[in-house]
């Protein structure tokens, strides 16, 4: 019992963390106590990373329910590291928009917490109360600026599709039950070595829709453009890494960890998501004006390339996907630096062609931000486009060529409205620029992930062993 | 003889009146939070049908979960309503249109 505690501790002390600060501040200085709050918070979630990142082996805990694998590990790493990125962005955004609540940096730590469990996932139960305490922290803090309209009905809109989501979700798992006679991957994939009955099927396909609502793959992806334009930007920052990172993983725990046996059935659901998002993304962001929807509908196509990777259904896929999905956190984070720090007049403002002559009043600010459009578009020799390499590899020698071609085809479509940004910026007509001031933190954080997506091509920093490890640990 | 396949149905067909209700319902959005939790039920209806006869317990544990979350959600469901009412005015599914989309 006591080894049990032992593997899950760093997720005990994040919760017990989260409810010291919870109680200290509310009878204390309450909002005033907010900045040392997202501070003291991102050191944990820091500190807890390194700490996870030095871990080492495999260990189950409550008869294999929580599983601390390389894979979890890998996915824990990037997600407490990208949280603790956006808040340390968040703050100068919070104190000009005036919702500096002492509430913020801790649901930002329940839903990190929520994450953590996610990936660490070995049995439906525990997948689900994993999901639940990520998204319910998320509503809130999509709708934490209380008094406005956009993310209330931001976050109104989120509740509704994650509830409706986790219903789906639930219904497939509780066919899985009842096919599957467990609710513990372990049980199902050996009760699946000899195909699957009609009700497992069912579910597996439940399951895989609800999860596909959490990472915002097309069909299942309509509420990610209205959650990411009303809720506030470090928010929408949030939900376009960590959280994507987290649905991610919990796509893969469970389709390799519980259907392993059966790839073949989920392979062509996952494909499918891929294709759609992929183009329904680059296709819906050429209209798009403003920056935060941009965003919506590119991490919507991002997530089809990452997906691609999971339906190869190998273990270089799933290396390809944990690849993929650190290098777009990283570009991510660079690109809602610059986001955050867009304003005029005091206002913050989303409209790309406030944009124009960018490059004029602010030329490090603008290669900074050149660097990462490019590199999300997927331009050689920017790391994004080894992010994509990876993914195409992975399906091609996945024997899922036609896969790979139309990828390729829908990052030419998506580099189109990246690069218009660039055009803006570069070749626009005269107008009022932007005045947008920059924390030191938010320039450091732009200018930092700018150069690591140059620096990176050396090597991308070690990334793909550990993938290759983490994956490994997965896929049997 | 009841047997699990009339449990099934009965909850399949209360999953797909909440889904329904999700889509079709144009008026207001206290009738999509009531969806929501008939979605909810359908499945515990379905865990507890399964695990009655399988003899097995864990399928009445997870009602137990899926129970409590459902409370917790219904509670974050109607306080973001609340904010949301007093900014716009109306709760009518209609009017949840400052964004298009």
């Amino acid at each position: 019992m006591s080894g049990d505690i032992d593997v899950i501790r760093p997720e005990v002390y994040l919760a017990i963390y989260c409810l010291l600060a919870l109680l200290g501040a509310a009878f204390t200085i309450r909002d005033r106590a907010t900045p040392i709050l997202i501070w003291l918070t991102a050191i944990v979630l820091a500190l807890m990373a390194w700490w996870i990142g030095a871990k080492d082996g495999l260990d189950l805990a409550f008869a294999g329910s929580f599983v601390d694998d390389g894979f979890a590990r890998f996915a824990k790493v990037t997600i407490l590291l990208s949280a603790a990125v956006v808040l340390l962005l968040s703050e100068d955004y919070l104190r000009r928009a005036n919702v500096l609540r002492f509430e913020y940096p801790i649901l930002v730590a329940l839903s990190v917490l929520g994450m953590m469990v996610m990936v660490s996932a070995g049995d439906l139960i525990v997948l689900y109360m994993g999901l639940e305490l990520q998204a319910l922290a998320a509503y809130v803090l999509t709708s934490i600026r209380r008094d406005s309209v956009r993310s209330t009905e931001a976050g109104l809109k989120f509740f509704v599709l994650g509830a409706l989501s986790s219903g789906l979700l639930l219904y497939g798992a509780s066919l899985t039950y009842g096919y599957a006679g467990t609710t513990a991957f372990a049980g199902i994939i050996a009760g699946t070595a000899d195909g699957v009955s009609l009700g497992l099927l069912f579910g597996l396909v439940f399951i895989c829709a609800g999860i596909a609502f959490k990472v915002s793959a097309a069909p299942f992806h309509m509420w990610t453009p209205d959650v990411y334009e009303g809720s506030p930007t470090p928010i929408t920052a949030f939900l376009a890494t960590a959280s994507k990172v987290a649905a991610t993983g919990l796509l893969a725990r469970i389709v390799f960890g519980a259907f392993g046996m059966v790839a073949g059935d989920w392979q062509q659901i996952v494909a499918f998501l891929s294709v759609v998002s992929m183009y329904l993304g680059s296709i819906a962001a050429i209209g798009q004006r403003d920056i935060k929807r941009l965003m919506a509908y590119s991490s919507i196509s991002h997530m089809g390339f990452a997906l691609m990777g999971l339906a190869s259904a190998t273990e270089f896929g799933v290396q390809a996907m944990l690849i993929y999905m650190a290098i777009y956190v990283v570009m991510n984070l660079g690109t809602f630096a610059f986001i955050l720090s867009m304003e005029k007049n005091g206002q913050p403002i989303t409209d790309i062609r406030m944009l124009n002559m960018f490059s004029r009043t602010e030329p490090a600010k603008a290669l900074a931000l050149l660097v990462l459009l490019f590199s999300l578009a997927g331009v050689p020799p920017m790391v994004g486009f080894f992010g994509k390499l990876y993914v195409l590899r992975a399906a091609y020698e996945g024997d899922l060529t036609w896969l790979a071609i139309l990828g390729m085809i829908a990052s030419v479509i998506s580099a189109f409205f990246y690069l218009r940004i660039v055009y803006f910026m570069y070749f626009g007509e005269e107008r009022q620029p932007i005045d947008g001031r920059m924390s030191g933190i938010n320039w450091a954080i732009l200018m930092g992930s700018a150069a690591i997506m140059i620096l990176g091509v050396v090597n991308l920093f070690g990334i793909e062993g550990v993938a290759a490890a983490a994956a490994a640990t997965l896929v049997q | 003889m009841i047997g699990v396949e009339h449990y099934l149905t009965v909850s399949a067909a209360l999953f797909v009146i909440g889904i329904f209700g999700l889509f079709l319902n144009r008026k207001n959005i206290i009738i999509l939070l009531m969806s929501l939790e008939l979605i909810l039920l359908a499945v515990n209806i379905n865990f507890v049908a399964f695990s009655s006869f399988m003899g097995d317990l864990v399928g009445q544990i997870f009602t137990l979960f899926v129970l409590t979350v459902a409370a917790a959600e219904a509670a974050i469901g109607l306080a973001i309503l609340v904010c949301f009412f007093r900014n716009r005015g109306t709760i009518d599914v209609e009017d949840v249109n400052v964004m298009k989309g």
